[in-house]
């Protein structure tokens, strides 16, 4: 039996605060006026000088031009003013626009971790995994984040269209819908209603499963030794959830993540999505498996389940990788405009992120776990996992806020805020769900296998 | 060099086998061989032998073919004769990096898997027209085989294999 220490409590306590505080910061340093912005940009400009600067000069060298011209010189300069309107709103707006990103972005990190265990723990029961049920109970603690972790997601999405001013999914604005052909077209099923009932459904489904495996999981270590009818149902459930899952993951990603460009679409995306959600699923069970194990919990867990997982951290990473390049090099190759734009945006202002995370997510994990000697040392798997936590949150960012914040990105107080929130939740929700039961599955049919697993 | 004698001890079980090697190993005889008709695991780590470095070859063949890849495709598109093709951008590697991809990673995958087999070949001493080392026919089928070096110590030797369940032992002359 764990019980969940104080200081840990303390801790995640600690982070939520910190977090709540970034946040609220975020949200109130967010709020600019129109004047505001203008004398920002206009610092910028002089400051950065560069493209910006060039711009600016040569918006001014035509204006001047304009006002010793010609009767024209009356209409451009009031397009010229409207122009400067425009920018400087579309400006105002991304600033707003960068605390809910980056509360969405780590919300949705933190509920992908709890959803790819829960598709992991699914499979392992479906595939009647001989070496994993000593590591059962650590998955259930962590799914009990996913719920919640659902709801936060879901709701974050709603009121930024409802509450804030329709600051992550742009469809979700009438009045950019009714300029907007391509979005008209797509409302039948992008439209709040749709969004939110949909988004419902997922989440009663994910719940439900997670919900009636647990709740079986524990019937069986109450059960009779030779009684496994708790462990079959929870078979079955798995089996009919990883069809479920595999079909709601996918428009999942499309609703959630993909429609904050409704301009851009992608086929591969609900796989690529979920390669990024099962890896960091995978690397957190490692992470709290070997917290427990280094405070004597996890008796049972030797160093053949850690290479398990180190195994599954490694090829799960290439399988993430080989679906984010054949996204990439599929669309950069043919070059269509309407679908080019989305990797444009992320090279010409998210080059940092967007190639650092291959390094991150690909290069590093490919060097680090390949020694098989290496998957067994705790502290290497540990520094891998950080790694390879960092690089998906920053797979999350690039997905979200190129859409939001354009290139006024920068990884700062509201970011690290969000991230301090969802973590000190994240840790405050799963310790508990594990401090509520036993951390062996006793009763699991395949325990002793387990218990002995050796590789 | 003078004729020297081994000893060929025969079972018929592959537990009996690994707790035959144990009593060996334990007893400091030096076990020149064993013949098995199929893997035994763990009969490498009782028998004591090196593990195999095969896996880092592999590695560095990998990383061979990623190179030739890398240096052929250079010279080939961006060096030798940059065309325009289809619009592709053939102004240095870096740029039309993501259509060389495919190439360099069937390159690492091919000199990693087709060197290490030929490593393994060698290694093992395996050809076609080589010879079959096989001193009994029957181990390919169902039975195991271990080959001690006698120095002087028939008797001991034979009834120490006896004990550990050996069903047949035979002493030959081997000439080196």
């Amino acid at each position: 039996m764990y019980t969940f220490s104080n200081k840990l409590k303390t801790f995640s306590i600690i982070l939520m605060v910190l977090g709540l505080l970034g946040v609220g910061y975020g949200f109130m340093n967010s709020h600019k006026t129109f004047e505001e912005v203008e004398t920002m940009l206009a610092n910028e400009a002089s400051h950065h000088g560069g493209g910006h600067g060039e711009a600016t000069a040569h918006a001014d060298a035509s204006h001047a031009e304009d006002t010793h011209g010609d009767d024209v010189h009356g209409t451009t300069a009031v397009d010229h003013v409207d122009e400067h309107k425009e920018h400087v709103e579309h400006v105002m707006h991304q600033i707003e626009n960068r605390p809910w990103s980056a509360l969405y972005v780590a919300a949705f990190f933190f509920f992908m971790i709890a959803l790819g265990v829960l598709a992991f723990y699914a499979i392992q029961f479906a595939s009647q995994a001989g070496w994993s049920p000593v590591l059962f109970r650590v998955m259930e603690g962590i799914t009990a984040y996913m719920l919640p972790g659902a709801l936060i997601v879901l709701g974050i999405a709603v009121a930024s269209g409802t509450i804030g001013h329709y600051n992550i999914f742009i469809w979700m604005d009438p009045e950019v819908v009714a300029h907007d052909e391509l979005i008209q077209g797509k409302s039948s099923f992008l439209n709040m209603t749709g969004f939110i009932i949909r988004g419902l459904i997922f989440i009663t489904g994910w719940w439900l499963y997670r919900h009636f495996s647990r709740k079986f999981s524990l019937a069986q270590d109450k059960a009779d030794i030779n009684d496994n009818r708790n462990f079959k149902k929870s078979f079955r459930i798995s089996a009919a959830f990883l069809v479920f899952y595999i079909y709601t993951e996918s428009m999942m990603s499309w609703d959630w993540i993909m429609s904050v460009d409704p301009h851009w679409f992608s086929t591969l995306f609900g796989w690529y999505v979920f390669a990024s959600m099962f890896v960091s699923g995978i690397t957190v069970i490692a992470l709290i498996t070997m917290y427990l194990k280094s405070k004597g919990l996890l008796p049972l867990v030797n160093d053949s389940h850690l290479h398990d997982l180190a195994k599954f951290m490694f090829a799960i990473s290439i399988f993430w990788t080989y679906l984010w390049f054949s996204q990439f090099m599929l669309i950069w190759y043919s070059n269509i405009p309407e679908e080019v734009t989305y990797f444009v945006t992320r090279f010409a202002d998210y080059k940092l992120p967007f190639l650092g995370m291959v390094v991150m997510n690909f290069i590093f994990p490919l060097l680090l776990l390949m020694n098989s000697d290496y998957k067994r040392i705790p502290w290497f798997v540990v520094m891998a996992g950080i790694v390879i936590l960092c690089g998906h949150y920053i797979d999350i960012f690039n997905m979200i806020m190129p859409a939001t914040v354009g290139d006024r990105w920068y990884i700062g107080i509201p970011e690290l805020g969000s991230i301090c929130l969802f973590a000190g939740l994240f840790i405050f929700i799963v310790f508990t769900a594990l401090s509520k039961h036993p951390l062996l599955a006793k009763g699991n049919p395949f325990i002793k296998e387990s218990e002995h697993f050796h590789y | 060099m003078e004729a020297s004698k081994v000893i060929h001890a025969i079972y018929t079980d592959d537990d009996v086998l690994m707790s035959a090697v144990k009593t060996v190993k334990a007893e400091k005889h030096h076990i020149e061989e064993i013949y098995t008709p199929f893997p035994v695991h763990g009969l490498d780590k009782a028998m004591g032998l090196a593990p195999t470095r095969i896996a880092i070859a592999a590695f560095m063949y990998g990383c061979v073919g990623l190179t030739v890849a890398i240096v052929m495709m250079n010279f080939i598109m961006i060096e030798d004769w940059p065309q325009n093709i289809g619009g592709k951008p053939s102004f240095s590697y870096i740029e039309n990096m993501p259509a060389f991809v495919p190439i360099m990673f069937e390159l690492t995958v091919f000199f990693a898997a087709h060197l290490m087999v030929i490593t393994f070949y060698l290694r093992s001493k395996m050809w076609p027209f080589k010879k079959a080392e096989n001193p009994d026919p029957r181990t390919t089928d169902d039975h195991f085989l271990m080959e001690i070096a006698v120095h002087d110590n028939e008797k001991e030797l034979s009834s120490l294999l006896q004990e550990t369940g050996a069903v047949e032992i035979n002493i030959i002359d081997k000439a080196h």
